[in-house]
């Protein structure tokens, strides 16, 4: 989902860099000495291993690719401002040196796949993880569909944005996006739940960091 | 250096970006949305150009060129992730 220069006018844009370089500064601020020491190489892994892993596109229906956006995953593991510092990270290496994603549309990327699915990704997870406490199953269950919804919604954000920009209609851009990502979203959901049973199965006490 | 979970966990990205060649190349969801609604062509070239689609650039097996991409970048990005925590750790840099 990542946009491109062009496809977003200057006004989108530049709200974009606004809000992401907010949110940055503050996600800097709110994570500023709080890091704990197992939280350091895991911020590492999880860069890494979002990375790795958006490079393998999985086929969807009719000649349509998809790939792990990531950010659920890390913002159940990290907390959210954690999530959003490492998918910024992932975003904005991608687009300078990898060219997927426009320069003038890094800010509109970092909201897209880093601000609005980490927060909602974390506290959906938060909500229906709740009354499974502590059960693998419920963990697994309620990290794949949070993960599913954060695709979901970033789908409906970047269509509303293009239809702001005068891309394309939102009668036409929302039907469209949704109904790709809500299919894309089940890989997303598949992965963060055997992320989430591979840490169980390994490494449990690392879903305990996020209880602040 | 005794073997960490997190030494397992970067292995795991590495054999991912292994994989890398095995990804489909059809088009991504916003792609196939701006094909079909006809808005693919308002996209901008890049300004400049680094590592375009994931392929170093001079290697001439495509596969290869783009496993070397993707090793690259999963280094790169372990290697910022952990400096970045360490930075807005509680010790600082340490």
């Amino acid at each position: 989902m990542h946009i491109p220069d062009g496809f977003i006018s200057t006004p989108v844009v530049a709200a974009g860099i606004a809000v992401a370089a907010g949110s940055v500064a503050y996600a800097v601020k709110a994570t500023n000495k709080k890091m704990g020491e197992k939280q350091i190489p895991l911020m590492g892994v999880l860069a890494a291993f979002i990375f790795a892993a958006q490079m393998l596109n999985f086929p969807v229906a009719g000649g349509t690719s998809g790939h792990l956006i990531g950010a659920a995953l890390a913002a159940i593991l990290l907390g959210p401002w954690s999530g959003v510092l490492v998918m910024t990270c992932v975003l904005i290496m991608q687009s300078l040196v990898f060219q997927d994603g426009g320069l003038l549309a890094l800010g509109v990327n970092i909201f897209n796949m880093g601000i609005v699915p980490c927060f909602l990704g974390y506290y959906l997870y938060r909500g229906i993880a709740l009354p499974f406490r502590k059960r693998k199953l419920g963990i697994m269950v309620s990290g794949g569909l949070a993960a599913w919804f954060t695709v979901v919604i970033a789908s409906v954000a970047c269509a509303v944005e293009l239809a702001i920009s005068g891309t394309v209609p939102l009668q036409i851009a929302l039907p469209a996006m949704v109904g790709v990502h809500a299919l894309i979203g089940i890989g997303e959901g598949l992965i963060t739940a055997a992320v989430l049973a591979l840490v169980l199965a390994t490494r449990a006490d690392l879903l305990e960091l996020q209880k602040a | 250096m005794r073997f960490k979970w997190w030494h397992g966990a970067l292995i795991l990205a590495l054999l991912l970006a292994i994989l890398s060649p095995l990804a489909s190349s059809s088009p991504d969801g916003l792609e196939r949305v701006a094909e079909d609604k006809g808005f693919i062509s308002t996209a901008l070239e890049p300004f400049f150009e680094v590592v375009p689609d994931y392929l170093i650039p001079g290697v001439t097996n495509e596969a290869v060129a783009t496993i070397l991409a993707g090793i690259v970048g999963t280094l790169i990005l372990f290697g910022i992730g952990y400096g970045l925590a360490k930075l807005l750790s509680a010790k600082g840099e340490a």
